[in-house]
Parts: C-alpha cells; sequence; structure tokens
C-alpha cells in the first residue's frame, strides 16, 4: 500500500498546487515541495528502516511464487473481466529507480523554483504528475497497468513542454508525444499478442507479469512480439535510430522539464529492457543480442560524434545523453553480472549527471537567454560557482574515476567484452570521443573570452544546494559503489542473470 | 397482443405518446421552456420505466421487434443521447431563434426512429426506424432557416443531406428486395438459415443485395468512400442537431448493422470481409488524414468521426472470428466511450454557441484554457478521450478494440489502426496545443460569459462519465457481457 500512497501523495500534491494558484503565485511550489519532501521521507524510511512501514516481511511474494527479493507487493482487482489487476511491487532495482525518481523531483522543483512564475499551478500539478506516472512505471507489475502508466507519464509531460518550452516547442512536444505513443501502441498490440497465446496455452486470461513470465513461444512468433516491446522501449531510451525526438524535446522543454526527462523518463525505458523485454522472451533475446548490442554501440559513438557537431549547449548535452544511454543498451543485451550491474549503475549515474548538466544549461539560458555556445566564453569569471558545478559534472559524465559513471561504463564494458569482444572494443572508443566533446563545452562557455560581455548571477544558495546534493551521490556512487551493487543483485538474480 | 409484449413496448409507447403530447401543447401553448421541459420529462420517462416496470427478456414481439439486453442497451443509450440534445437545444435557440417548439417533436420522432432500429430485427423494422430518423434529421438539420446570420447553411446541410440520404435509402430497399427475391425472408435470423440451405453455390444476386445493403449501411456510419456528406453537414447543422446525428444516428444504426451482421451470418461470403476490410481501412486513415487539415471545430469532428467508425468496423470484421461476446462487448464498450465523449465535445462547442453565432473555428479555442478553464478542461478532456489516452473512456475502448483485433488476428488492420490513431493524435495534440496557447483578446467573449445550465450539465456528467469508465470501467463491463445473449 505504500507504493500506492506515493503515487496518490504525488496525484493530490498536483491537484492542491493546481488549486493554490488562486491564493497567490507562490502558493504552487510550496504545495508541491511538501508533496515531493514526504515523498522522499517515505522512501528513505524504505531504504533505511523498512520495518518501520511494516515492510520487514516478504510473505505475499510467496503466494506469488516467486524466489526474487520483494520488498513491497500490493494486489487488488481492477479490471478482473481481462486478468487485469494492480499488482505494484518494488525490489531492490525498483526501489532504486523509484528514490531516483523522486530525489530528482526534488532537484526539478529546485530548477524550476525561480524560473516559471507564470501560470505555476498548473505547472507543478504536470510535474507532480508525471514524476506520479514514472513511479507507477517502476512499480507497475501487471502488463495493462504498466502500459496504462507509460501513457500516463507522457501526457503532463507534454503539457509541460508545449506550454513553458522554448521557441519551438509545438514542433518538439508533438514530436515527443507522437514516436513514444506510436510505439507505444506497437508495444500494447504485443502485450495483447503474448497475454493472448499465454490464454491460448493456459486458459487463463491474464496481464499478470509473473505469470506471463514462463511462456512457451515459438521462435519466430516469440521475435515478433519480442521486437515490439524492444522498440517501444528504445524509442524511449533512446538508441539509434529511434532516437529522433529526444534532442528538440529535451532543448525545447523547461529546464525542469529536461531534467525529468533526462534523469528519469529515459530510465523508463532501460528499465523496460531489463524487466520485460529480456525475462519475457529469453530465447528470442539471446537471438537478438548481437543485433541489439550493435546499437547500443552506435548509438554510443554516432551521438558522441553529432554532438560534437552541435553549437546549442542543450542540445549537444541531448546528444550525450543517448551516447551514454547506449552503454545501458549494451549491458542489458550482455546479460552477464558485470555488464547488468554496469547499466544499473550507468542508468542511476547518468540520471544524476544529466540532469545537473542540463539544469547548469537551463540556468545559463535563463541568465542570458541563448543556449548558442558560439555566443558564450569567458563565463568563469563571471560565474566561478556555476562554472565549477560544470566541470564537475562534465568530469563526471565523461568517466572520470572516483564518480559513479565510471563505474557504470567501466562494468557495462567489462561485462559485455566477455560476449562480444569486436563490439565492445569499438563502444569503448566511446569514452574517447566524450573527453572530446565535454572539454570543448568547458572550453567554449566557460573559457576564452567573454565576447559578448555576458554578466550573470552566480549560482543561487538553492542552485547550490541541488548541485551539491547530486554531486554528493555521484561520489557515493563512485566511490563506494557496493550499495547500490548489493541492492541491486538479487533482482538481477531473480531475473536470470547468472553471478558468480 | 400478450401483457409481456405491451410491457416490453412500454419504451416506444411512452416515447410516442410523449411525442403526441409535445404536440398537442405546441399547438395550444407556445412556449419554449415548457415544451422543453415535457420533452425533457417523456424522454426521462421513458429511458426510467424499465427500472420500474421489469421487462421480459428476450422477447420477440410481433416479427419486427425484438427484446433483449443488447436492444435495450442501445435503446438506453439513444434516449440519454435524446436527452442530452433536448438539454443543449434550449440555451441554443432560446432567444436566438423563433418558434423553437416544433424542434423538440423532432428529437422525438428522431429518437424513436433511433430505438426502432436498435431493437428491429426485420427489414421492415430496419427501414421504418430508419426512414423515421432519417427524415426526422432533415428539417432537424435546417431547424434554423429563419435565424437570418446562419440560414444559408443549415439549409444547405439539410438539402445535402436529403439527396444523399435518399438515394440510400433506395439502395438499401434495393439490397432487402434482391436478399429477398433470393431467399424469401426478411427475418436477420431467417436470412442465415436460408442461405444456409442455399450454401452450396454462391448466388451473385444475393452477393450484391448484400454488398448494396452494406454500402447503405456505409453511407449511414459515413465510412470513406461514401462519407462525402459529413463533414458539410456535421458544419451546417446547428450544434445541437450535429450532436444527435453524431450520437444517436451513429449508435442506432452500429446496433442494428452489427446485429444483422451476427444473426444473418453474413461473414458466411468471404467477399463481404473483404469489402468490409477495405473500408475500415480507408476510414481509419482518410479520415483522421482528412481532420488534419481542418480548421474547423465541427468538420474536424466529422472527420474524427469518419475515423472512429473504422476503428468501430475493426470489431464487427472480428465478430466472425472472435466469440459473440466478445464482439458485441466491444461494440457496446465503444459506442458508450464514443457517445459520452462526443456528447462533452458539443456540450462545449454548444456553451459557445447559440442560433445567432457558432463558435466553430479553431482560432475560437486559442487560449480557452486561460479564457474558461473549466470548459478547456472538458474539452481536453474530450480529446484524449478521442485520441485514446488512459485515464480516459477512449483508452478503454480502444484497448478493446485492440483486444478484439488481437484475437481476430486482423493484423493488416491492427497495423491501419496504428497508422491512423498516430494521425489522429497528430490533430487532438494540435488541437489541445491551440487550447493552451496564450489567449487572445476578443470582444464578446463568450467564454467569459456565463455557461447556460443544460450544457453545463451535460458536460460535467458526461466528463464524470469519460473518467468513471477509463478508471472504473468494471460496473459497465459486467452489465456490456450479459448483451451477448441474444446471438
Amino acid at each position: 500500500m505504500i507504493l500506492v500512497w506515493l503515487m496518490l501523495i504525488l496525484f493530490a500534491g498536483g491537484i492542491g498546487a493546481w488549486l493554490a494558484e488562486s491564493r497567490g503565485a507562490e502558493h504552487p511550489r510550496t504545495v508541491a515541495l511538501a508533496a515531493v519532501l514526504l515523498d522522499l521521507f517515505l522512501v528513505i524510511l524504505m531504504l533505511v528502516a523498512p520495518e518501520t512501514l511494516g515492510l520487514g516481511g516478504v510473505d505475499t511474494v510467496a503466494q506469488l511464487g516467486q524466489t526474487g527479493d520483494w520488498l513491497v507487493l500490493y494486489q487488488a482487482d481492477w479490471i478482473p473481466r481481462f486478468g487485469v489487476s494492480f499488482i505494484f511491487g518494488v525490489d531492490g532495482l525498483g526501489l532504486m529507480l523509484v528514490a531516483l525518481t523522486v530525489f530528482l523531483g526534488l532537484i526539478a522543483l529546485g530548477a524550476a523554483w525561480g524560473e516559471i512564475h507564470e501560470r505555476s499551478g498548473f505547472f507543478y500539478f504536470n510535474l507532480l504528475w508525471t514524476l506520479a506516472g514514472v513511479i507507477g512505471v517502476f512499480t507497475a507489475l501487471d502488463l495493462f497497468l504498466f502500459f496504462f502508466f507509460w501513457e500516463v507519464m507522457l501526457i503532463p509531460m507534454y503539457f509541460i513542454i508545449a506550454i513553458w518550452g522554448h521557441e519551438n516547442k509545438e514542433y518538439a512536444a508533438m514530436k515527443f508525444f507522437i514516436f513514444t505513443q506510436v510505439s507505444g501502441l506497437l508495444m500494447l498490440v504485443c502485450i495483447l499478442s503474448l497475454v493472448f497465446l499465454h490464454y491460448q496455452s493456459s486458459g487463463d486470461l491474464t496481464f499478470n507479469y509473473f505469470e506471463l513470465l514462463g511462456t512457451q513461444l515459438a521462435p519466430e512468433v516469440g521475435m515478433l512480439v519480442m521486437l515490439g516491446f524492444f522498440i517501444a522501449f528504445a524509442t524511449k531510451l533512446p538508441a539509434v535510430p529511434f532516437h529522433n525526438w529526444l534532442p528538440d524535446a529535451h532543448s525545447q522543454a523547461p529546464t525542469a522539464g529536461s531534467v525529468i526527462l533526462a534523469g528519469v523518463l529515459l530510465k523508463t525505458g532501460a528499465y523496460g529492457l531489463i524487466r520485460f523485454t529480456v525475462p519475457l522472451f529469453p530465447d528470442a533475446s539471446i537471438a537478438f543480442a548481437p543485433v541489439a548490442m550493435t546499437m547500443g554501440a552506435i548509438s554510443i559513438l554516432y551521438t558522441a560524434k553529432v554532438a560534437y557537431a552541435q553549437t546549442d549547449l542543450k542540445r549537444l548535452i541531448a546528444y550525450t545523453s543517448v551516447s551514454h544511454m547506449g552503454f545501458v543498451l549494451l549491458g542489458v543485451y550482455a546479460w552477464n553480472a558485470q555488464a547488468m550491474q554496469g547499466a544499473v549503475m550507468t542508468m542511476l549515474a547518468h540520471g544524476f549527471s544529466a540532469a545537473a548538466l542540463f539544469m547548469l544549461a537551463g540556468g545559463i539560458q535563463h541568465r542570458i537567454h541563448t543556449r548558442n555556445m558560439d555566443e558564450m566564453g569567458g563565463l568563469w569569471a563571471v560565474a566561478p560557482k556555476m562554472a565549477f558545478m560544470a566541470l564537475f559534472f562534465t568530469v563526471a559524465a565523461v568517466g572520470m574515476p572516483g564518480l559513479g559513471n565510471f563505474v557504470g561504463e567501466f562494468l557495462v564494458l567489462l561485462g559485455s567484452f566477455q560476449v562480444n569482444i569486436l563490439t565492445t572494443a569499438f563502444a569503448s572508443l566511446g569514452l574517447v570521443v566524450a573527453a572530446v566533446y565535454s572539454l570543448i563545452v568547458i572550453q567554449k562557455v566557460f573559457h576564452g573570452k567573454n565576447t559578448h560581455n555576458h554578466s550573470m548571477a552566480d549560482l543561487s544558495t538553492m542552485e547550490f544546494l541541488c548541485f551539491a546534493l547530486m554531486m554528493i551521490g555521484l561520489l557515493w556512487m563512485g566511490l563506494y559503489p557496493q550499495t547500490m551493487l548489493d541492492m541491486a543483485e538479487p533482482t538481477l538474480r531473480s531475473l536470470g542473470v547468472g553471478f558468480p | 397482443m400478450s401483457s409481456e409484449a405491451i410491457i416490453d413496448l412500454l419504451q416506444i409507447i411512452l416515447l410516442t405518446v410523449s411525442t403526441v403530447v409535445v404536440m398537442i401543447t405546441a399547438a395550444f401553448k407556445r412556449d419554449h421552456g415548457l415544451v422543453n421541459a415535457l420533452t425533457q420529462c417523456g424522454l426521462f420517462a421513458s429511458l426510467l420505466i424499465f427500472v420500474f416496470v421489469p421487462p421480459v427478456l428476450p422477447l420477440q414481439v410481433t416479427p419486427l421487434l425484438i427484446f433483449d439486453e443488447y436492444s435495450l442497451f442501445f435503446s438506453a443509450l439513444i434516449i440519454i443521447g435524446g436527452i442530452a440534445v433536448t438539454a443543449l437545444a434550449y440555451p441554443y435557440f432560446e432567444n436566438h431563434n423563433q418558434h423553437n417548439e416544433e424542434f423538440y417533436l423532432l428529437v422525438l420522432t428522431g429518437t424513436l426512429g433511433a430505438v426502432v432500429m436498435a431493437c428491429s430485427n426485420h427489414f421492415v423494422s430496419f427501414f421504418l426506424g430508419m426512414e423515421m430518423l432519417s427524415v426526422s434529421l432533415y428539417v432537424m438539420i435546417a431547424y434554423p432557416i429563419h435565424s437570418e446570420k446562419v440560414a444559408k447553411f443549415p439549409l444547405e446541410a439539410s438539402i445535402k443531406y436529403l439527396i444523399m440520404s435518399g438515394v440510400t435509402s433506395g439502395i438499401i430497399l434495393f439490397g432487402m428486395a434482391l436478399v429477398y427475391a433470393v431467399l424469401g425472408t426478411f427475418e436477420f435470423t431467417g436470412l442465415a438459415v436460408a442461405a444456409g440451405a442455399l450454401a452450396e453455390g454462391l448466388d451473385p444476386v444475393l452477393l450484391i443485395g448484400f454488398l448494396l445493403l452494406i454500402a447503405g449501411i456505409a453511407f449511414k456510419l459515413s465510412l470513406v468512400p461514401f462519407h462525402m456528406w459529413t463533414p458539410d453537414v456535421y458544419e451546417g447543422a446547428p450544434v445541437p442537431v450535429t450532436a444527435f446525428l453524431a450520437t444517436v444516428s451513429k449508435a442506432a444504426m452500429v446496433a442494428v448493422a452489427l446485429r444483422l451482421m451476427l444473426n444473418a451470418q453474413i461473414f458466411e461470403f468471404t467477399q463481404v470481409t473483404v469489402v468490409l476490410s477495405l473500408l475500415a481501412a480507408a476510414s481509419m486513415i482518410f479520415g483522421n488524414l482528412l481532420a488534419v487539415m481542418q480548421s474547423n471545430v465541427k468538420r474536424l469532428l466529422a472527420y474524427s468521426s469518419i475515423a472512429h467508425m473504422g476503428y468501430l468496423l475493426v470489431v464487427v470484421i472480428a465478430a466472425a472470428l472472435v466469440p459473440d461476446m466478445l464482439s458485441v462487448e466491444s461494440v457496446g464498450y465503444y459506442v458508450a466511450a464514443y457517445m459520452v465523449t462526443s456528447l462533452a465535445g458539443f456540450a462545449v462547442v454548444n456553451a459557445l454557441s447559440n442560433a445567432g453565432k457558432e463558435m466553430d473555428q479553431l482560432s475560437d479555442y486559442q487560449g480557452l484554457f486561460w479564457r474558461n478553464p473549466l470548459l478547456a478542461t472538458v474539452m481536453i478532456t474530450v480529446f484524449l478521450s478521442l485520441a485514446g489516452i488512459p485515464l480516459t473512456a477512449g483508452f478503454i475502448g480502444k484497448f478493446y478494440i485492440f483486444t478484439t483485433g488481437v484475437e481476430g488476428q486482423l493484423w493488416f488492420l491492427l497495423t491501419m489502426l496504428i497508422i491512423g490513431s498516430a494521425i489522429g493524435l497528430y490533430y487532438y495534440l494540435r488541437l489541445i496545443y491551440t487550447i493552451l496557447q496564450p489567449a487572445q483578446p476578443q470582444k464578446d467573449d463568450p467564454a467569459l460569459g456565463i455557461i447556460p445550465f443544460g450544457a453545463k450539465a451535460v458536460m460535467t456528467l458526461m466528463t464524470v462519465a469519460i473518467i468513471w469508465l477509463g478508471v472504473y470501467p468494471m460496473p459497465f463491463i459486467d452489465t456490456l457481457q450479459s448483451l451477448a445473449g441474444g446471438f
């Protein structure tokens, strides 16, 4: 029930924020902050002291005949006609991603705090509903419910981009929505096909994830159905060639929107691959793995190259996101202990570093009203704190040892090397290219001459606090990744990843 | 006639009585409010009668009409549509048009015709009901003819509908005649038996008869390529009549067509399935494509309705391949979802319009969200529901269509459905975007005025229904599952 509460608090907080607008433009953000803080408190309790919430036991798991380590499981009927029920559950992986979502929600609030003044009630409503939808995606264990939340998280995000976005917002918002929605419909057809194939073999109409897990499928059918899932998740991830929507959406979204998009929404794609695509279709996935890994390697290299050619700061960061998510794709389809752990670490670390970089880019745009790097330069002298943060998170994204991203990408490469040497060798070049484009950013934006005489305020206390929090997170992941690895391990084991 | 038959006929009898009462009242006292209230009473009475007097089901009353859960369900939907239209018509015509009283007479006869269609399992009652509905519509479409500002369009629309619909009636009649010439029966179930007896060789005359019937039905449901009349008539007709046309008339035709398909087992002819598949695919693609180019909300909804009827046809085609229960359930759900969604949408248009001036241009809706959040929220819900986004009735409806399509393994049509939906998303999102854009200051902005009670009531109730059906559909699905008993 605690998971349902997490979502209900956000849903209610969103409505509350909307209503609070009539009392003054500053009220919605207070309401939103309260809701997110309450959620964060609950999540921290779940992480640190689950017994206080009565979550010590995993009794319900036994009833479902599942061996994995489920911390929380909640089940209730919804549409029994189709065997659709509310099944929410988190295990180690799910809990980490939920924590990431709520934490970045807080960061996004920080980013929006001084930026959104217009129609703020509706903005915070959408922000909180997106977060609630994402939490639903990370916790739903019924395929219908999963699809439901998959779509629910889109609409508020569409509004965020379409209303508070930048100059080309209509195009970007529309593209974002249509890409995701169409691939989502493809996934719906495949979910239904899977459910009916399962129904034909077992006589049991159900969308329950656990019951669908063992469905036997003919190889060709399995491959087709798997592809539907794969395309939906690869669009969201995104992987080349389905990445086309992302640079537009990210560069046009307001800062808080970019933070959520890059930090959280992309992870739903990776999560879908790990939780659904591979476990539901193990045979087809093995057959498909070489293709997927090649796609991963191409994503890493191609988008790194494209990023290098950008002059728009936010577009550049957007392309680097695709590049980093390529490592996740590579790791998931290598499907061994190191690679999977690496993929999970990359998801978490990229969540922090990309969110921070988008927040920086958004902050710069808010201050000097341009994203064009050719018009920047010499900002180090103007805003030293900001420059320091930029350097830190850029270096983190490049994969500096001691920070989270390094652990993730290193593990991915280590794992996939055992599976496919050639692809891995090419993929590892991505690390080199990343160093090039990242240093270019620092060079163009913060060094050199301040030719346009930009003067801007340095980081506010609120922003500084947000960056400091993310910094601590990345350092923790980099210096003591064991915390995360231990949490992910039971999940990965139960999904069938072989651990030594 | 047995007392059971009388009980089952009560709904139709009440509608007929209301028509007479309204007619006499209007003849003696011309009072718009009074006539409107009387019509509402009559419609509510006929809707609720079976709550108090339990009907005997299923029962064939005369060879013409059958009463079962299926017919009652669709009759209820139709009457609810009638009630909504009556509620919308009052503020629309009041103070903006003269001699409004007869309009309600036509609403009642139209509803009556539609109910007869829902209860029909015989060519004669099918045709009678259809004509009663159509003739009422001819006049309803042209009703504000004395309102000088807008009179041109209703008249044009009415003439267009009159001619096209008249020809279609002829085509349907000819189809029925050919079928009768071969099989010698007018009863839907009798058709299947007689066709089975002829099973050894396919009679081309029979096939032509069925295809003519299908063409006629396709016209009434405005499927591509029989859709030409739809946008003009939707645009020209006054808003309440457009709502009536989009909901009541469509629901009645779907009800009778599905019963015909299932009872007469027309699917035995593969040619019929092929033709229906082509109609469905063309409607989904072209309906959505043409909608993209519209700048008038009513025209846009017309094209969107073409696409939606295409989606619905997927289920009808799948009916040959899946259990009757699933297809009837899907059609029932989809029609209900489509009706509540459309009624909510037309209620918003209606709230901004009257017989003197209609606000149906896209630009009229720019910034509506900031001018009148209530209307805009309803409108956005409507478009999300039409696009099939979760939390709305449209989502479960689309889910039903996908489910039925997958179970019937109609992969080609499912692909078309996905493509159609993608195009559909584009214009629904564009509309939502328009609504969300910054407001343009307008003089005499109707969105800032008071929303009339009728429109407000309809849109509130229908929006609640959209959300309720989308979030907790189970009770409604339970009802639907009993519908297939008659097949």
